[in-house]
C-alpha cells in the first residue's frame, strides 16, 4: 500500500500508573492495524473511554507518561521521507509538526491564548515552520482566512471577542495555514450549535480537497461522519472492530456494535421505535475475555466469550471483526416497517 | 482513613519523616501525665546541672529538671495549638461554606465581619488582653482569642471552594432530593474543603505557637504556666547561655524545630494527596 | 382542561456589564405556552445555545423568578417564600439534569440521593418503606436496588447514571419532569436508552415530560408538542411532527436544513443553507414588531 500517508501497525499503547501503592494497566489501544490513504477524510467513531483519544495522541505524537506506547509503530510517509512517531526524537516530530501533520483540537477556548491577540498567536504557531515573516508572513495569513470566511480584522482582536463559530475557524486557521500534509481533528465542532457546526465541517471538508490534505476526523456523532468521512473506523473498547467506506458501514455494517451505532440513529421523518443497547461499554483496566464486545451483544456465541475475532476482511476495503460477521443483519429501519405510533 | 494512613508511609517521604517527627514530640509531651515531679515547683532539683544520665536534660537555674519541664511544656503548647486550630476551624468552615452556598446579604454579612478580622493587628490586641486580664490569661483564654483572629484567611478560602461547588449539578440534585441546607453544607460540601481544613490546621497550630512563644519570651503571659515559651522566657532572664546552661536553650530549641518541621511536612504532603489536582498531575492526566 | 402547568406571558430580563455601559439581556421573551393535567405528553423545547431555553426551565422549576409574566402550576404561581411550599412544589415538579456524572457527587454513594428523596417527600420513616420506594422507582427504568445499592458514580456508566437520576425523580411520583438535554453527554450506545425511556414514563406512567434540546431528531421521535425558540423568542410551536415535516418559519427551516442526516452516508451533503440563514437573520431583525399568527393545523408562527 504505497499510497498510505500512514501506516499503522499492531499498535498497543497503555497507560501505566502507580500511585500510592495502587498500580493500574489501562489498555487504551490494544492492537490496532491500519492505514490511512492521500487526500481522504478516515473517520474514527468511538464512546468515551473507547480508547479513541489515546489512539490520537500516538498518531499526533503526543506520547507522554503515564501514556506509553508498548508495541506497534505508527508511521508517516511524507513525501519519501518516513517517520515513526512511537520511537521518533523530539527533534524529528519538531521537523514535521504543522508542516506536515497537525491538529484541530476540541475546545477553541482553551487552545487559543486568551491574552494573546489572534494575530500574535499566528505568528507564535506558523511563523516558524512557513519560514516566512513580517509582511509576507500576514499576507500568506490574511489569504488563508479568506478562505475560513474570515476577515483580515479577527488578527487584532482576542480569542473572547469572536463568537463560538469564529473561534473554531481560527483554530482550524491555524492548523491548516502551513498546508500539512495530514490534519488530527479531535471533535472539532462537539461543542457548537447545529448551524454553525454545518458550516464549520463544510469550511474543513473544502479546504481539505483544496489542499490534498488527509484527514483523521474524530467524533462520537455518527451523523457527522455520515457526511465528512471517507472511511470510518469503529474502535470499542481499544480495539478497531470495523473499517468499511462510509456509505457500506451505513449500509451493510459488519459488526453488531456499528449495526447498533447506525440503527439506533434518530431520523426526522421516521418515528420507528429505536433499539436501545443494553449494558455499558467494557472498562479498559479490566476488559472482557473473548471479544469485548460479547457481553452487550445480541449474537454473541459460546466462541465470542473465550476467543477474540481478528480484523479480517469481509469485503471490497471493508474489515470487520466479529466471528458472525456474516450474520449482522443491517438494522437500518426503513420507512417500511410499522411505525410504533407515539 | 487507616488505608490512607498506610499509602502514605508506604510512598510518601516527607509524610513519613513528618510522623515520626511529630510522633516523637506527641509520645514526649505525653510522658509529662506521668511525670514524678509538678513542674510548676521550682528548686527541686540541685540547679544548673548538664544533661547526665541521672537528669537526661539536665536541670535549669530554678532547679527544676528539663526533661519534665520541657515535657509538660510541649503538652501545654501542643493542646493550647490544637485548641486554637479545632476553634478556629470550625468557625472558618462555619463561614466559609455559609457564605459560599447561600450568597446574597448573607455573604456580605459575614464577609465584611470575615475582612474586619483579617485587617485588625493580632499582636497589641493579645498584649492589650494580657494587660486587661493579667493572671486570668491562662492557655485557654489566650486560645479563645487567637481562634477568633485565627479563621479569616482560611474562611475566605473555603468560602471560593464552596462558590464553585455551589454550581455544580449535584448540589441543585441534592436539593431536589429535599435534602436541607445544613445536610447540602455538611454532606455534600464539606468532604470537598476537608483538604483545605488539613493543611491549613497544621499550618494554623505552626502560627498560634509561634504567636505563643513570641508572647511569652517577652512576658505577656502567665510566666507559671510551663510553655515553650515560658521555658524560653525563664533561660532568657536567667541569662541562661551567658552563664553557660547552654542546654537550657538548645535543647528547647531542638524540639520546637522538630515539632515545626514534622508539622510542616504533614501538611505538605497531606495536601499533595487529598488535593485531587496534584494528585491528577502525578497520575499525568 | 384543567391545566398541569401553565406559562403566561413569561419574560426574564438580566442586567449585564458594569456601572457604564449597562445592557439588558432578553434571555426570555414572552413566552407562554400550557400543559394539560390529564393528557401527559412530552412536551420539547428546541433551541441553540443562547435561545433562553435553559433560562425557561430554571424558572419552571422555581429557580429563577419570571420578571414579567405568571407561571402557574395547578394554578398555584410557581414563586415559594417558604420551605414548606417550596417541598411540595418539589414533589410533583422535577429536574434531570444534562451530565449524569456531575449530577452526583463524587465522592458519595448514589443511593443517597434516593434515600433522602423518599424520606423527605414520601414521608417514608422505616427502613423497609424507603427500600420499597427506592427499589420501586429503580424497577421503572430498568434498574434494581440490588444493583445500585452502596454503589459509587464513578462504578456506573453514563447510561445508568442518567437512569438512576430519572428513578430518583420519579419517588414522589411526580406528574411533571423537566429534562434538560438528558442525553447530550450520554454515549452513543447508551442514549436511545434514555431516550426510550422518557417516552415509556409517558406512556407507562402517565408522566409529562418537557424536553429541552438542540436535537431536532430525537425530539421528532419522542415529543408530542414543541416550541423552537431564537434568541429568546418563541418562533414556532405546535403538534412537533407537523412542525417538524414542514417549518415554516425561516429559522426552524434553518434548523431543520442543518441536522446532518445520515440517510445519505457518504454523500458528503455538506453545503450550508446560507439563503436560510439570511432569511432568519432579516427576520430576526424585524422581531420586535412581530407576533404569532394561528395556523390552520393547530401550530403557531412568528410572523
Amino acid at each position: 500500500m504505497a499510497d498510505n500517508i500512514l501506516e499503522v501497525e499492531a499498535l498497543k499503547a497503555y497507560y501505566q500508573m502507580s500511585y500510592f501503592g495502587v498500580n493500574r494497566e489501562v489498555r487504551a489501544v490494544d492492537g490496532i492495524t491500519m492505514g490511512i490513504k492521500r487526500r481522504e477524510v478516515y473517520g474514527i467513531a468511538g464512546e468515551s473511554s473507547s480508547g479513541k483519544t489515546s489512539f490520537i495522541k500516538v498518531l499526533a505524537a503526543a506520547i507522554r507518561p503515564p501514556l506509553r506506547v508498548i508495541s506497534g509503530t505508527a508511521t508517516y510517509d511524507f513525501g519519501g521521507a518516513k517517520t515513526d512517531v512511537t520511537i521518533a526524537t523530539p527533534a524529528e516530530i519538531d521537523a514535521i509538526r504543522w508542516r506536515h501533520l497537525s491538529y484541530i483540537m476540541q475546545g477553541s477556548m482553551s487552545t487559543l491564548n486568551p491574552v494573546r491577540r489572534i494575530g500574535r498567536i499566528f505568528e507564535d504557531f506558523a511563523a516558524r515552520p512557513l519560514g516566512l515573516s513580517g509582511s509576507a508572513f500576514r499576507q500568506r495569513v490574511v489569504e488563508h482566512l479568506g478562505h475560513l470566511k474570515l476577515p483580515p480584522s479577527v488578527l487584532n482582536a482576542y480569542p473572547h471577542e469572536l463568537s463560538g463559530g469564529m473561534r473554531q475557524r481560527v483554530t482550524i486557521g491555524l492548523a491548516t495555514v502551513c498546508k500539512p500534509d495530514f490534519i488530527i481533528a479531535d471533535e472539532p465542532t462537539t461543542a457548537l450549535d447545529v448551524v454553525v457546526q454545518k458550516d464549520v465541517l463544510s469550511l474543513i471538508k473544502n479546504l481539505q480537497t483544496e489542499m490534498g490534505s488527509s484527514i483523521v476526523f474524530v467524533t462520537h456523532d455518527m451523523s457527522v461522519h455520515a457526511n465528512i468521512a471517507d472511511r470510518i473506523g469503529i474502535i470499542y473498547a481499544g480495539r478497531l472492530v470495523e473499517e468499511a467506506p462510509t456509505r457500506t458501514l451505513f449500509t451493510a455494517p459488519k459488526h453488531p456494535y456499528s449495526a447498533h451505532l447506525v440503527a439506533s440513529l434518530p431520523r426526522i421523518g421516521d418515528t420507528t421505535q429505536r433499539p436501545a443497547l443494553e449494558g455499558r461499554p467494557p472498562s479498559l483496566a479490566a476488559p472482557p475475555a473473548g471479544c469485548r464486545f460479547h457481553p452487550r451483544c445480541p449474537l454473541a456465541i459460546d466462541k465470542c466469550k473465550t476467543e477474540a475475532p481478528p480484523l479480517v476482511s469481509v469485503g471490497t476495503d471493508h474489515r470487520s471483526a466479529c466471528w458472525r460477521a456474516n450474520d449482522v443483519e443491517p438494522l437500518v429501519p426503513g420507512h417500511h416497517h410499522a411505525g410504533v405510533a407515539a | 482513613m487507616f488505608a490512607v494512613l498506610r499509602d502514605l508511609i508506604r510512598y510518601n517521604t516527607e509524610f513519613t519523616i513528618g510522623l515520626v517527627m511529630v510522633g516523637i514530640v506527641a509520645i514526649f509531651a505525653g510522658l509529662s501525665f506521668f511525670s514524678p515531679v509538678d513542674p510548676t515547683q521550682i528548686y527541686l532539683a540541685i540547679p544548673d546541672q548538664p544533661p547526665s544520665a541521672q537528669y537526661w536534660f539536665g536541670t535549669n537555674s530554678r532547679g527544676q529538671d528539663l526533661f519534665w519541664q520541657l515535657s509538660a511544656a510541649f503538652r501545654n503548647s501542643l493542646i493550647f495549638g490544637i485548641t486554637v486550630a479545632v476553634l478556629s476551624r470550625i468557625i472558618s468552615i462555619a463561614v466559609g461554606l455559609t457564605a459560599g452556598y447561600l450568597g446574597g446579604w448573607v455573604d456580605r454579612v459575614l464577609m465584611f465581619i470575615n475582612d474586619i478580622f483579617v485587617a485588625v493587628p493580632i499582636f497589641p490586641i493579645l498584649v492589650l488582653f494580657y494587660f486587661v486580664l493579667r493572671n486570668h490569661m491562662d492557655s485557654f483564654t489566650m486560645a479563645l482569642i487567637m481562634a477568633c483572629f485565627g479563621w479569616p484567611f482560611d474562611a475566605r478560602l473555603i468560602r471560593s471552594v464552596a462558590l464553585g461547588l455551589k454550581h455544580r449539578e449535584f448540589t441543585r440534585h441534592a436539593v431536589f432530593a429535599g435534602m436541607s441546607t445544613r445536610k447540602v453544607l455538611l454532606e455534600e460540601h464539606l468532604p470537598y474543603v476537608m483538604p483545605i481544613v488539613f493543611s491549613t490546621f497544621m499550618n494554623n497550630m505552626l502560627w498560634s505557637i509561634g504567636m505563643e512563644v513570641t508572647l511569652a519570651v517577652l512576658g505577656f503571659t502567665n510566666i507559671n504556666n510551663p510553655t515553650i515559651g515560658t521555658v524560653l522566657y525563664w533561660a532568657n532572664s536567667h541569662s541562661a547561655m551567658v552563664v553557660g546552661v547552654w542546654w537550657w536553650v538548645v535543647i528547647p530549641v531542638i524540639l520546637i524545630v522538630i515539632t515545626f518541621l514534622g508539622l510542616f511536612l504533614l501538611a505538605v504532603s497531606m495536601n499533595e494527596y487529598i488535593d485531587p489536582r496534584s494528585r491528577l498531575r502525578r497520575m499525568g492526566a | 382542561m384543567s391545566a398541569l402547568l401553565e406559562v403566561a406571558d413569561v419574560s426574564k430580563r438580566f442586567q449585564m456589564g458594569g456601572i457604564l455601559g449597562r445592557q439588558e439581556v432578553r434571555a426570555v421573551d414572552q413566552v407562554s405556552f400550557g400543559i394539560a393535567a390529564d393528557k401527559p405528553e412530552i412536551f420539547t423545547i428546541i433551541g441553540e445555545s443562547g435561545s433562553g431555553k435553559t433560562t425557561l426551565a430554571r424558572m419552571i422549576l422555581g429557580l429563577e423568578r419570571p420578571t414579567e409574566g405568571n407561571i402557574l402550576f395547578r394554578g398555584q404561581p410557581v414563586r415559594h417564600d417558604n420551605r414548606a411550599d417550596r417541598l411540595k412544589f418539589m414533589a410533583n415538579v422535577q429536574p434531570v439534569f444534562q451530565n449524569p456524572f456531575e449530577a452526583f457527587n463524587p465522592l458519595k454513594r448514589v443511593d443517597r440521593y434516593l434515600q433522602s428523596t423518599a424520606r423527605r417527600y414520601l414521608a417514608a420513616r422505616d427502613k423497609a418503606s424507603i427500600e420499597a420506594a427506592m427499589d420501586g422507582a429503580l424497577q421503572k427504568v430498568g434498574l434494581s436496588l440490588a444493583e445500585i445499592g452502596g454503589r459509587f458514580p464513578h462504578e456506573l456508566s453514563g447510561g445508568q447514571l442518567q437512569r438512576v437520576a430519572i428513578a430518583r425523580a420519579l419517588i414522589p411520583n411526580p406528574p411533571l419532569l423537566i429534562a434538560d438535554e438528558p442525553v447530550s453527554m450520554v454515549d452513543a450506545s447508551l442514549r436511545m436508552a434514555i431516550v426510550n425511556l422518557l417516552k415509556a414514563l409517558r406512556d407507562d406512567f402517565g408522566v409529562s415530560v418537557i424536553y429541552i434540546t438542540h436535537d431536532l431528531a430525537t425530539a421528532y421521535y419522542i415529543s408530542d408538542r414543541l416550541i423552537i425558540m431564537q434568541k429568546g423568542r418563541v418562533v414556532e410551536m405546535g403538534p412537533a411532527r407537523a412542525v417538524l415535516d414542514a417549518p415554516e418559519h425561516p429559522y426552524s427551516q434553518l434548523l431543520k436544513a442543518s441536522v446532518l442526516s445520515a440517510d445519505d452516508a457518504g454523500a458528503g451533503k455538506l453545503k450550508p443553507a446560507n439563503d436560510l440563514l439570511q432569511l432568519s437573520d432579516e427576520r430576526l431583525r424585524q422581531a420586535e414588531s412581530s407576533r404569532l399568527e394561528e395556523r390552520t393545523d393547530g401550530r403557531r408562527v412568528r410572523v
